[in-house]
């Protein structure tokens, strides 16, 4: 694997950015960093996505200041944020001068809706790739129900339910580690 | 004067940043406070808008405060707020990662990775349930939700915007046709 190009970097993150709807935007960045270019080993980007999700800070943001960095150093991380938070920044401001008049048309804003089904899909398959990978160890299964049970089913609180799962899951890792190390 | 509302900006929302642990959802409620009730920034009713667009709009719902920054000082202000939100936490997000990469290959790194990743995969599944739950999502969610993830696993190459478009078409579809 050669060394990314920024621009390359840019053009990946400005698409994300540009149609990111509804909350589909790490499943999208999975697909076109760990899925279509191999730039990260899955296991790279959920370890990432675990740091971006515990970290203060919108999650989308720091898992791309986390892969820019990962894979271009300083230059990376900020031309990453940066590029995922240019067209959104337009949009908001555009969107606000004309928000009366969509919201007013029916269609319009069940199309909106439409589309961010469509983004929880992306995230949704996501979810099942990583849930097949995780789960091929016990403790990796058991991990993964517990945290989602944690924080989704019972709405736990993120932080709290992290910090105890994580120990565990953690210390269930050890014994294994020495072989792939 | 205008330098001052900047640096208001810049002192209200860099400590969000920092606390903004879970992303923008949980420091809305106090953003809120803040730009309505403390600074008076925006109206009440002026914030729910906000609020509601920038869960339309592409991106991260913390671009909320680009547009308080905007009703605070145009374009400067928008840029400024945006910047006082997003910079510190990836500061921050920075340093970690690098302590996190430097390690890299150390028994320890190598469980954590892979004691993390399931956590993760466990955050994303409840990710999608509780967007489902925000957005009191019916049938027709679950269905498009379902068809596009089923799409994606049989054709992993199917650009993402086709299935967006595909979606929006269909709920426009529904709400224009009488029930």
């Amino acid at each position: 694997m050669g060394r990314v190009r920024l621009w390359e970097l840019f053009s990946i993150f400005f698409r994300i950015g540009m149609f990111s709807f509804g909350g589909g935007l790490s499943a999208w960045i999975y697909r076109e960093i760990v899925e279509l270019r191999g730039w990260l080993t899955e296991q790279e980007f959920l370890s990432g996505m675990a740091l971006s999700q515990i970290l203060p800070g919108a999650n989308v943001s720091n898992l791309s200041v986390y892969i820019g960095q990962r894979l271009r150093g300083v230059s990376g991380a900020v031309v990453a944020l940066l590029a995922l938070l240019t067209a959104p920044f337009l949009a908001v401001i555009g969107l606000l001068a004309v928000y009366d008049r969509i919201s007013a048309i029916p269609w319009a804003a069940a199309a909106m809706d439409g589309v961010a089904a469509a983004a929880i899909g992306l995230l949704l398959r996501m979810a099942i790739r990583a849930g097949r990978q995780a789960s091929t160890t016990l403790s990796g299964a058991v991990a993964l129900a517990a945290t989602f049970i944690g924080v989704g089913v019972l709405r736990w609180p993120l932080i709290p339910v992290v910090l105890c799962v994580a120990p565990l899951s953690v210390a269930a890792a050890w014994p294994r580690a020495p072989k792939n190390a | 004067m205008r330098n001052d509302s900047l640096l208001a900006l810049v002192a209200v929302f860099v400590p969000f940043s920092l606390v903004s642990i879970g992303g923008g959802p949980s420091i809305f409620a106090g953003i809120q406070h803040q730009a309505v009730d403390v600074r008076q920034w925006v109206s009440a009713r002026e914030f729910v808008e906000i609020f509601a667009i920038s869960r339309a709009a592409p991106g991260p719902g913390s671009m909320l405060v680009t547009l308080i920054g905007w009703k605070v000082g145009g374009w400067l202000g928008a840029i400024v707020a945006t910047l006082a939100l997003f910079v510190p936490s990836s500061v921050l997000c920075y340093g970690v990662g690098l302590a996190w990469n430097r390690y890299r290959g150390r028994i320890w790194h190598t469980a954590l990775e892979r004691g993390l990743a399931p956590i993760g995969a466990g955050l994303i599944l409840a990710g999608v349930l509780s967007i489902f739950q925000i957005a009191g999502a019916g049938f027709l969610s679950w269905a498009v939700a379902g068809a596009a993830a089923g799409i994606l696993a049989l054709r992993p190459s199917v650009h993402p915007l086709l299935l967006f478009a595909g979606g929006g078409a269909v709920f426009a579809a529904a709400a224009m046709t009488p029930a």
